[in-house]
């Protein structure tokens, strides 16, 4: 019953990459979303908005994400209402993603120095414009080397969603190889895919970081 | 340096009044007991040993930092406890610091707008007539298209007073304008001052330029450990000061 690994093995996977493309997409937009509340409350001068999302984020920067797939498909089944495997893996994905954005963009946010929303505050400008205009624009350069680093992750980690039976590029390798028996030709294979969906990701940050920092010409004395 | 037609005719109006002020960092008390009166058009320079609450009593006035005790008027809004009326105050309070805190992310031109356009609500081309005139003012036109970053300090500092002239505040602060800046730029930056000074400006200048205190100041304040110790014109605080701190404080910049 061993079938050849032949051109419609090869498309089946390919097949399957869309999924962990999607999933990855699905998790970094909703993940950026919430992520990016969570940031806001976490700088927050209130204790009222920043403590919940603290606790938010240890809890799911605390806890394995198999746990967290495994509680949103198997707990919710529970009760009583029915989740698809994507279903269940968007949602889980996007939880985890939010967290370690909202964690990353704090740093990021806190790096730039203070006399940056002083002389901001001092123009008069209100809190949200503080930040629009001043500190955000700053952060985000600042902030493209790990969140695409984080991207690669969550891209990468995606194939843990295959413990739920959704198939995606890793799940649909163990079906493939489960047929034809060839680990080497498979895996190697699918290492590849992985692989050229992330490389470009890499070079893609490298480029807006150069893009985003054109104004940082050598530093002149005093510029603190 | 301002439009006399837009404003009002001089007054000795009241510009800052502190009485009683007093302000903790936890438990250490970084302003006594503060009372001052600031008339429209006054210049006071504030100098005194680091960590004796100059810096924080200028802050309190454009509510970077809030004051806990005691009353604050500036430019006639009461200043209380909460924060609404911060907003309003600080349209009308300028603030140059010590390292500039100019926008590194955009260029000269933007820096002086941005405020301008966002809290005035100026159009565009309104703000950047204005912004230029200013650029001017500080003799720095041609390096409105620069970035911060390209520009050596004092041409920043400079660039900072403009950007705060361009919200035409009633009051001007100075934080230690030139402390962080090489020797040969100090000037520059102090002739901008004067200048501002000649105009008619209401300014507060935390500096330990004494030079620039005996040519525009009309007031010399001292302080130490959170206290004002001293305060008179710069003729007499120079000549003949009255508290012992003071003597020694002056006899060690004065070298």
């Amino acid at each position: 019953m061993i079938r050849e690994f032949t051109v419609s093995e090869f498309w089946y996977l390919l097949q399957a990459t869309r999924w962990t493309i999607l999933l990855s997409i699905v998790a970094f937009v909703g993940g950026s979303v919430v992520g990016f509340a969570m940031t806001l409350m976490r700088i927050a001068g209130s204790r009222a908005l920043r403590f919940p999302a603290m606790a938010y984020i240890k809890v799911f920067q605390g806890t394995p994400l198999l746990m967290q797939l495994f509680l949103i498909y198997f707990g919710i089944g529970l009760l009583g209402v029915q989740v698809a495997p994507w279903t269940a893996a968007a949602i889980a994905f996007t939880l985890y993603a939010s967290a370690f954005l909202a964690e990353i963009w704090r740093g990021c946010i806190q790096a730039i120095p203070r006399g940056q929303w002083e002389g901001a505050r001092s123009l008069s400008l209100r809190y949200g414009q503080q930040l629009r205009f001043v500190v955000l624009p700053q952060a985000l350069r600042v902030a493209v080397p790990p969140t695409v680093g984080f991207l690669v992750q969550l891209l990468k980690g995606t194939s843990l969603a295959s413990v739920i039976g959704f198939v995606e590029l890793t799940r649909a390798a163990q079906v493939v190889n489960n047929s034809t028996f060839s680990p080497l030709t498979v895996y190697a294979l699918v290492a590849a895919i992985y692989f050229s969906l992330c490389w470009p990701l890499s070079r893609l940050a490298d480029r807006l970081e150069a893009r985003l920092g054109s104004h940082l010409v050598p530093k002149v004395q005093g510029q603190v | 340096m301002n439009d006399p037609s837009a404003r009002p005719p001089p007054t000795k109006a009241v510009a800052v009044e502190m009485a009683g002020v007093s302000k903790w960092f936890g438990s250490f008390q970084a302003l006594k007991d503060i009372d001052l009166t600031v008339l429209q058009g006054e210049r006071i320079v504030i100098c005194g040993p680091s960590g004796s609450g100059k810096s924080t009593l200028i802050r309190c006035i454009n509510r970077l930092e809030r004051h806990e005790s005691g009353r604050m008027v500036v430019d006639g809004i009461e200043l209380a406890a909460d924060s609404r009326r911060d907003e309003e105050v600080r349209r009308e309070v300028g603030m140059v610091f010590q390292h500039f805190n100019l926008f590194p992310h955009m260029t000269i031109l933007e820096n002086c707008t941005l405020a301008p356009i966002q809290v005035r609500k100026q159009s565009r081309s309104e703000a950047e007539a204005t912004a230029m005139r200013y650029l001017e003012r500080v003799r720095i036109p041609e390096q409105a298209g620069k970035y911060p970053g390209q520009l050596s300090g004092g041409q920043q500092q400079r660039v900072a007073i403009a950007r705060s002239l361009c919200m035409q505040p009633r009051i001007m602060l100075f934080d230690e304008p030139t402390s962080a800046l090489d020797p040969e730029m100090i000037r520059e930056v102090l002739d901008v001052m004067v200048d501002l000074a000649e105009d008619g400006m209401t300014m507060l200048v935390v500096s330990h330029e004494m030079g620039f205190a005996r040519q525009v100041a009309d007031r010399v304040v001292f302080m130490d450990g959170g206290r004002i110790v001293e305060e008179s014109a710069p003729d007499a605080f120079f000549r003949s000061p009255r508290h012992e701190r003071t003597k020694a404080f002056l006899s060690q910049i004065l070298r």
